[in-house]
C-alpha cells in the first residue's frame, strides 16, 4: 500500500511538472502550474544556501480512501514535519482539497473541504496557528488525473499542500 | 421490454454548423411514435428549413416519427393541394403544412395540421418574426404541434445552460447558453478557474454560476441582458450551489462560514442570509419545492448522502429516499409531486426517479457516471451529464425512460446541463 501510494505521488509530481512544461499559457490557474513554482522555489533555496531543508523529499499531497477524510499514516508523519517547520517559521499555507469524479459536484466540493478541513485541524493540533492556514475545495473540478478508473480516482481524491 | 431501440440511431445535423454546437443522436424512441408528415413550408426559400427543424424537434421529443421528405409523394403548402389518400398510403397520422409570406417588418407563417384519417383540420395559425429568428419561429410551431396532440406543453424553445471544459489551454472553462436541442450555443463567461453549478432566474433575465476568479468558491450572478456580473457571496470556505425561488426573490444556497456545509437563503433584495439547516453533517444542493415553501437539499447526516426535505416556516426536516446508500443532486418536478436525483446502485452511478408521496423509486439511465439532472419545465423529460467515448457529454431522458437522446460535444466536456423555465412572457 505505502509502495502504491509512493509510486502514486511519484507519477503525479513528474505528470504535474510535465504539463507544466508543456502548458504554454501566462495564466496561474492549475495545480501543474503551481508544483512548477514549488519546484523553482527549491533551487532558490538551495542557490541561498540553505542546503537540506527538512522538507526536502516531504510529501506535499495526501491521499484519501473514497468518500473519507480520514488522514493516513503516512499523510500524518509527513504533516508532523510541515507542522515543525510553520510552527517555527509561520508563513501562509493554502490546503486545496479535492475529489474523485464520482457522485454529484457540489457534493464532493463538500468532501473535498472536509479533506482540507482535516489536514488544517491535524497541523493546528501540532501547534500550527490556524490564522496562517487557508483551505478551499476544488471538489472534483480539478483532477489530478483525467480517467475513470481507479487509479485516477486515488490520485484525484487528495489534498494539495501549496 | 415495453421500449425498443431505434436501430437507425438517427443523426441530425443542424444547418450552420457552428464550432461548439451539439448534435443530436436519438438512442431510443417509444415503440409507436405518432407517424407525422412534416411537409416543406412553401413561400420563401428558407422556409423549407423551418420544417427541417420542426420535423427535428418532434422526433427528438420520442413521441413522433417524422415521415422521411424522400417518401413524400407530394409537397402540398394549401389545404386544397392535400391528397389525403397519398398520405394515408404513407402512415401518416397528422399532416403539417404551411405557408411563409413577406410581410413589412420580416415574415408570416401560416400554418396548418390536419388529421389524416378524419381529414380534417385540426388548427389554423400564424407566426411572425424575421430571417434571425428562424429558430423561435420553428420552435413556435413544433411547441403548438406537440401540444395539440400531447395534451402536454411544448419545451421546444426553452433554453439550457451548461458548463463547457475545454480540458486544457487558457480559459478553459466557459458557461454556455444554447437552446434546448444544443443549437445556437453563445458563451457567456469564460475563465481559467473552474465554473459550475449553474442555474436560471424564473425570468430568465438573470443566472447564476459558482466561480473560482477569485482563487475561491463564489456565487455570481449574471445578467443575461446587460451581460453584467455581480458577486453575491465571499465568505470562507464553500460558497456554492444557487438555486433561485420559484417567485425569484430568494436564492438557496451552500455556505461553510461556520465550519459545516449548511443550506441558507439570501434574500435578493435586502441582501440578507438566513441559515435554513443547523448539522454537523454535510448539507448541500438546495432546490426549491414548486410552492417555495420547502427546500429539498442532500445531507449525509444519516451516514451516506441521502434527500431530505426542510420547512422553511418550521425547519421541520424529514427524510425522502431510502432506497440505496447514495442519493444526492435532487431536482423536484414542476408539479412538485416527483423528484429526480444521482443515484448508487451497484456502485454505479444512475439517475433515479421518485414519487414523493409513495418513495416509489425507478431508475431511469443506463449509462454510468450520470449526474447533474435537470427536468424540462414541462415535466416530460430531463437532461443530464455522462461520460460517452470518455467525453463529458448531456443526454436526455424522458420521465418514463421511454425516450433516450445524447448531445455529444464537439470539443472538450460538457456538463451541468440547466433546463431554463418557461419564463413568464410565455
Amino acid at each position: 500500500m505505502t509502495k502504491t501510494i509512493k509510486l502514486f505521488l511519484t507519477v503525479f509530481a513528474l505528470a504535474g511538472f510535465l504539463s507544466a512544461c508543456s502548458s504554454n499559457t501566462t495564466t496561474d490557474d492549475s495545480a501543474s502550474t503551481d508544483n512548477a513554482d514549488t519546484t523553482d522555489n527549491q533551487v532558490v533555496t538551495d542557490d541561498d544556501g540553505m542546503e537540506s531543508s527538512p522538507l526536502d523529499g516531504i510529501d506535499t499531497v495526501f491521499f484519501f480512501e473514497f468518500d473519507q477524510s480520514i488522514l493516513s499514516s503516512e499523510a500524518r508523519s509527513a504533516l508532523m514535519v510541515h507542522a515543525e517547520v510553520l510552527r517555527d517559521e509561520p508563513s501562509s499555507v493554502r490546503l486545496e482539497g479535492h475529489g474523485d469524479e464520482r457522485g454529484s459536484r457540489e457534493y464532493n466540493m463538500a468532501l473535498g473541504e472536509r479533506r482540507a478541513n482535516a489536514v488544517r485541524d491535524y497541523l493546528v493540533l501540532q501547534g500550527v496557528d490556524s490564522s496562517v492556514i487557508e483551505t478551499v475545495s476544488y471538489g472534483e473540478e480539478q483532477s489530478a488525473e483525467v480517467g475513470s478508473y481507479e487509479s485516477a480516482w486515488s490520485k484525484n481524491r487528495r489534498v494539495e499542500l501549496k | 421490454m415495453k421500449f425498443y431501440v431505434i436501430l437507425f440511431s438517427f443523426l441530425i445535423s443542424f444547418s450552420a454548423p457552428l464550432w461548439a454546437e451539439l448534435t443530436i443522436e436519438i438512442t431510443q424512441g417509444v415503440n409507436d411514435p405518432t407517424p407525422i408528415a412534416v411537409v416543406p413550408f412553401g413561400g420563401d426559400a428558407a422556409s423549407s428549413e423551418l420544417s427541417k427543424i420542426v420535423a427535428a424537434d418532434l422526433q427528438r421529443s420520442g413521441l413522433f416519427r417524422p415521415i422521411p421528405r424522400a417518401d413524400m409523394l407530394s409537397l402540398p403548402s394549401k389545404e386544397q393541394d392535400i391528397y389525403f389518400r397519398d398520405w394515408r398510403i404513407l402512415g401518416a397520422s397528422y399532416i403539417l403544412i404551411g405557408d411563409v409570406q413577406k410581410s413589412v417588418d420580416g415574415y408570416v407563417l401560416s400554418y396548418d395540421l390536419f388529421d389524416v384519417i378524419s381529414q380534417r383540420r385540426v388548427f389554423r395559425k400564424t407566426t411572425s418574426g424575421n430571417l434571425s429568428s428562424l429558430r423561435d419561429i420553428a420552435h413556435a410551431v413544433s411547441d403548438k404541434v406537440y401540444q395539440e396532440i400531447t395534451g402536454i406543453r411544448g419545451a421546444f424553445s426553452t433554453k439550457i445552460l451548461y458548463v463547457e471544459d475545454l480540458r486544457s489551454g487558457p480559459k478553459r472553462y466557459r458557461m454556455v447558453k444554447a437552446d434546448a436541442d444544443g443549437a445556437r450555443p453563445r458563451v457567456l463567461f469564460r475563465s481559467d478557474e473552474p465554473l459550475m453549478s449553474p442555474t436560471w432566474a424564473p425570468n430568465l433575465r438573470e443566472v447564476a454560476y459558482v466561480s473560482f476568479e477569485t482563487s475561491r468558491p463564489a456565487i455570481f450572478s449574471h445578467n443575461l441582458v446587460t451581460n453584467k456580473r455581480e458577486q453575491l457571496t465571499n465568505f470562507k470556505g464553500l460558497n456554492g450551489a444557487p438555486s433561485w425561488s420559484p417567485d425569484g426573490k430568494k436564492m438557496a444556497l451552500v455556505l461553510s462560514k461556520d465550519g459545516n456545509p449548511e443550506i441558507y437563503t439570501l434574500d435578493l433584495l435586502t441582501r440578507k442570509f438566513t441559515r435554513v439547516t443547523r448539522h454537523f453533517a454535510i448539507d448541500t444542493e438546495p432546490n426549491w419545492s414548486a410552492d417555495g415553501k420547502s427546500i429539498i437539499f442532500t445531507s449525509n447526516r444519516g451516514g451516506s448522502p441521502q434527500i431530505y426535505q426542510v420547512g422553511l416556516a418550521n425547519g421541520r426536516v424529514e427524510r425522502l429516499t431510502f432506497d440505496g446508500d447514495y442519493n444526492a443532486r435532487p431536482r423536484v418536478a414542476p408539479d412538485g409531486k416527483s423528484l429526480v436525483m444521482v443515484h448508487r446502485e451497484k456502485g454505479v452511478y444512475h439517475i433515479a426517479w421518485q414519487d414523493i408521496a409513495s418513495g416509489d423509486l425507478r431508475i431511469l439511465t443506463e449509462t454510468w457516471l450520470d449526474e447533474s439532472p435537470s427536468i424540462a419545465p414541462n415535466g416530460a423529460m430531463l437532461m443530464y451529464a455522462t461520460q460517452h467515448n470518455n467525453k463529458g457529454v448531456l443526454a436526455a431522458v424522458s420521465m418514463d425512460a421511454g425516450v433516450k437522446f445524447r448531445l455529444p460535444s464537439k470539443q472538450g466536456d460538457v456538463r451541468e446541463p440547466a433546463w431554463s423555465p418557461f419564463g413568464e412572457s410565455e
